[in-house]
């Protein structure tokens, strides 16, 4: 083993091999930063010159592509309050917060050496487990599974905030989101209101757009000052995000744990990681009154654990050949193009190509984090641009972004419906983090009950891993369960102001709504097909009423802000020029809007002139040309193409 | 002599007439792939991508652009949309683009009759039934296996685990199936622990990962689908020429050949999802020249050197099928008798309570 482990270094070290991984590597940073793009787009630049490829450079490029991604999308996430990728949805949670007080660049530092700890992790765990792990995954079964996904959905009560009650039914909202579209069992469309776009199902891509970077873009418009607010200087504090990383070793280092461990199993996808490594921090931390607005921890937990997931999910891949993430599945794809074959085989016969994609994983790992320190003082200065600037790039970027979904005008719309409603929700002091644990959750649960029951009835309750599982999660419970010992709030809330019209009171009656449009959702449906999302809705409408008629004290935080129907007109105003970009889209196709959204929002919004307003507009609308030509992507396209024939990049 | 002359000289201005008619050279072809990248068709199409590029006329860049959604739909719908096209453009379907038009899904807009003038290629595979050794030993078991509750872990009842679902049907045998499995490597997956006792894999999956189970006295094959050719026999598949197919079990367990509608659909069906799964089409109302030079130019890739060396890795020991013969596979595929078709929608909603 350690002779096979040697030479594979020697070979990737050798003749172009190492030039193909770092070429994997800069194309892997560049993706990563970009939000809504991930791995996937990657490979599909890279597929066409795999075929016929020398296989180990073609692993080292392939490896050093995805094991990257997860390290540069804390750009956007930190910086600008965009997920980069699926995988670092948490990390926006404090990381933004930390760039909002001028502290991007610890906030990044921490970030990258958190992530070359994780990643050096994964590719740990891939050299001794990928031999033995085997019986762990076949033990891992559908009823496994499914209690895992309950232990996941434990840490709801962590990360609701101040409001336990709030939490819960955005959990459940959350769920019933993930469950529309086909159901595991039967195969019906739920939720979807006759949609053939909803048959598919909400992406997880969507939700994260939607749930952060909207509602901080609507924000900063309606301050309309720059990213961070405070006169530090700026350009230091990676050093100190380092040492933060040092500080909170054992954090990083069970995150790892659980992120690698996230990943050996498949079946649990690949945009858990991040939030069950976030909730596993905030519940063992002992002082939690900073998480979600600035505690550096909830930096480092999720990105060492988005990290450590790719050399877990390498395991089943090729062992099994059953990817456990998309980019795994693109992996796979790869591997197959090369005449690598996954399976046994490649792992009890020659370990060869296994120790090579080890190494390219770890230097990879060592590259890219370097890299990106290298970066984050410099790009930490974008928190220093005024906001009429920055905006219109970054509706640009989140609408181009969501559109790569399934690139229809649909998911900019969905995208635009939800960003509506998650700025409300985080204007309104919902967690919104509660809402995603339970997107991501929702297909794992379903999907596993529903097999578990099928394979072995109710019996499935009483399989030592299940019992094992369950006793974590009343653990868990109980960890978070001294979150419920809130101190008191400032604004009181009772049953009585519950039928005054109010804008907040408006917007729970709506959720409610949506709740028992569900339940009847459900009768229209086989019971296999119905149950879950019924289920869920009417515990959710039964918690409520509880809280409502016999718990005053939980009903109290119910709306715990002071948010008035002019404010909520401000924010309108603020998500107007989103609206605008997407009404002018659909007449004149992206770029002629994006073009128009510039020239608009900055004549408004800044004192510049037209020239400095045209050089930026020109500079942006060719960065997005320039990489939808590279990358193969399309744009969205308006009415006017419709009936007109224009030539490309208009078309 | 004088006549044979003028014959291969006319051949031979046609030829040149024709090379000039269809020319590409320095264009992109887009090649639609209406699934994720990483999938079977994407990877089909990923292979033919630069041979195809190299065989045809001006050599052009032949790209793949994946579009998923709607389990194929969208894009097929998309794709059906385009008329009278310059060649610039090419779609790759699946046996799942073809199962829900052939089960009148209502988000299929698209007709396959409409391209049965601009199909250029088919491409075979195939599949493997196994089950576990513990209670199957041979043929001979045959009345243990139809005995006892066997579960089958699916990824839905209309994809193409139609196809083993609608066999074990008529084998008498009493199969569960389990849905919402996220595709066939997790079933597989899910055999190998204990969780179901019966199971099937396309044939490249067979032979890399179920290969190894047989080996090691884990799993036992039952039979292949077998292969429909273009004249609508169905023959052994030939990358296992030992294992007997379907019809063949079926006739030596019960005597008899199969028949009855159960049966005629299950062919068509077999037909649409593996014995021509995966298509190639130009937009209807393309020229004839310029689905011609497709048609040569599938000719030529299957005939180079390149091609010959690989297939058997990448396709499987199947011949593809080239040229004209392409149009009698469509139809074979797409043909299925209205009563035949209510039979299985009646068969499906009964056992499946899948609604039409």
């Amino acid at each position: 083993m350690l002779e096979s482990l040697i030479s594979a270094f020697n070979l990737i070290l050798s003749g172009e091999h190492f030039l193909y991984l770092i070429f994997g590597v800069f194309l892997g940073i560049f993706v990563g930063i970009l939000p809504g793009l991930g791995g996937i787009v990657g490979f599909s630049v890279l597929m066409p010159f795999i075929y016929g490829m020398d296989p180990v450079s073609a692993l080292a490029m392939l490896i050093g592509l995805i094991a990257v991604v997860p390290t540069s999308d804390t750009f956007t996430s930190v910086l600008m309050g965009i997920p980069g990728s699926s995988a670092s949805q948490a990390t926006v949670l404090d990381g933004f917060s930390l760039a909002k007080q001028g502290q991007a660049a610890r906030a990044l530092g921490a970030a990258f050496s958190a992530s070359l700890f994780g990643g050096l992790f994964g590719a740990l765990v891939l050299t001794l487990i990928v031999i033995v792990a085997k019986p762990i995954i076949l033990f891992f079964g559908s009823s496994e599974l499914f209690m895992l996904g309950v232990l996941g959905i434990s840490m709801v009560g962590v990360l609701s905030g101040d409001s336990f009650i709030k939490g819960f039914l955005a959990c459940g909202l959350g769920l019933l989101l993930g469950s529309i579209g086909s159901a595991p069992a039967t195969g019906e469309w739920r939720l979807a209101f006759g949609s053939y776009y909803l048959f598919d199902g909400i992406k997880v891509v969507t939700i994260g757009l939607a749930a952060f970077a909207i509602p901080e873009i609507c924000d900063l418009l309606r301050q309309n000052k720059t990213i961070a607010n405070k006169e530090e200087p700026i350009g230091k504090g990676w050093l100190q995000g380092l040492k933060d990383t040092v500080r909170e070793k054992w954090i990083v280092l069970r995150c790892s744990v659980l992120g690698s461990l996230i990943g050996i199993l498949p079946g649990l996808g690949g945009s858990v990681v991040d939030w069950i490594a976030y909730g596993h921090v905030v519940q063992t931390s002992k002082d939690k009154s900073q998480f979600g607005k600035g505690d550096i921890r909830g930096v480092i937990a999720p990105e060492s654990a988005n990290n450590a997931k790719e050399g877990g999910g390498l395991v089943p891949t090729l062992l099994f050949g059953i990817p456990g993430s998309g980019n795994m599945a693109v992996f796979l794809g790869g591997l197959t193009l090369l005449g690598i074959e996954p399976g046994p085989a490649l792992i009890e016969g020659d370990l060869k190509f296994t120790y090579v994609m080890v190494w390219s994983l770890a230097l990879a790992n060592v590259i890219g984090a370097g890299t990106c320190f290298f970066l984050s003082n410099k790009v930490s200065y974008i928190t220093r641009i005024p906001y009429g600037i920055l905006a219109p790039f970054m509706i640009m970027i989140v609408c181009f972004a969501a559109f790569q979904v399934t690139r229809s005008l649909y998911d900019i719309y969905i995208l635009v419906v939800l960003g509506a409603f998650c700025t409300l929700m985080k204007n309104f002091n919902w967690p919104r983090p509660a809402l995603l644990i339970g997107f991501v959750l929702s297909d794992t649960l379903e999907t596993y009950l529903y097999q578990a029951i099928q394979f072995y009835d109710y019996k499935f309750l009483f399989k030592p891993g299940v019992i094992v599982i369950f006793i974590i999660t009343l653990a868990s419970v109980y960890l978070g369960s001294n979150i419920l010992k809130r101190k008191d709030l400032q604004i009181k809330y009772r049953t009585k102001d519950l039928f005054k019209f109010n804008i907040q009171n408006v917007y729970l009656g709506l959720i409610l709504v949506f709740f028992a449009a569900s339940v009847f959702d459900s009768f229209q449906h086989q019971l296999t097909g119905g149950i879950f999302p019924g289920s869920v809705s009417v515990i959710m409408l039964i918690t409520f009423s509880y809280v409502l008629f016999f718990n005053n004290k939980l009903l109290t935080t119910v709306i715990n802000t002071n948010f008035s129907l002019s404010d909520t007109k401000d924010l309108f105003k603020a998500f107007s020029w989103i609206l605008f970009l997407v009404i002018l889209s659909s007449l004149f196709g992206f770029i002629i809007a994006i073009v128009i959204l510039f020239y608009s929002l900055m004549l408004k919004k800044t004192e510049l002139s037209l020239l400095k307003i045209t050089i930026i507009t020109m500079c942006s609308v060719a960065t997005i040309i320039a990489l939808s030509y590279f990358m193969v992507l399309d744009f969205p396209q308006g009415l006017l193409q419709y009936f007109f024939k224009l030539p490309w990049p208009f078309k | 002599m004088f006549k044979k002359t003028i014959v291969s000289i006319a051949t031979f201005f046609m030829l040149i007439a024709n090379a000039g008619a269809v020319d590409f050279s320095g264009k992109t072809v887009e090649w639609l792939i209406p699934f994720s990248p990483g999938g079977g068709s994407d990877k089909w199409s990923r292979y033919y991508a630069p041979m195809l590029s190299k065989a045809l006329p001006g050599n052009p860049n032949v790209v793949v652009n994946n579009c998923p959604g709607g389990g194929s739909t969208t894009c097929a719908n998309k794709f059906a949309k385009m008329k009278n096209g310059d060649g610039l453009t090419i779609f790759g379907d699946s046996g799942s683009t073809k199962f829900p038009y052939l089960l009148d899904d209502k988000r299929v807009k698209y007709d396959y009759t409409k391209w049965s003038k601009t199909i250029v290629l088919a491409t075979p595979t195939g599949g493997v039934a196994y089950t576990s050794p513990k209670f199957y030993k041979s043929k001979a078991d045959f009345k243990k296996l139809q005995g006892r509750p066997l579960k089958f872990g699916s990824n839905g009842a209309t994809s193409l685990d139609l196809i083993p679902l609608l066999a074990f049907e008529m084998l008498g045998l009493q199969v569960k199936p389990v849905f919402g499995m996220k595709g066939r490597g997790p079933s597989r997956v899910a055999f190998e622990r204990g969780e179901t006792t019966i199971d099937y894999q396309t044939t490249s999956a067979f032979k890399s990962k179920v290969m190894p189970l047989v080996k090691s006295g884990k799993a036992i094959p039952l039979f292949t689908w077998g292969v429909v050719n273009s004249e609508g026999k169905i023959m052994r598949d030939p990358t296992f020429p030992d294992i007997p197919h379907w019809a063949e079990y079926y006739e030596s367990v019960f005597g008899k050949k199969p028949g009855g509608p159960a049966f005629r659909v299950w062919k068509s069906f077999l037909t649409a999802g593996f014995s021509s799964q995966k298509m190639v089409f130009l937009p209807t109302g393309t020229k004839p020249e310029i689905v011609n030079a497709y048609r040569d130019a599938f000719v030529k890739v299957t005939k180079s050197d390149d091609f010959k060396k690989s297939r058997n890795k990448r396709l499987g020991v199947y011949d593809q099928v080239t040229g004209s013969g392409v149009e009698g596979i469509l139809k074979g595929a797409m043909t299925v008798n209205a009563n035949d078709k209510a039979w299985l929608k009646n068969f499906v909603t009964t056992k499946y309570g899948v609604k039409f």
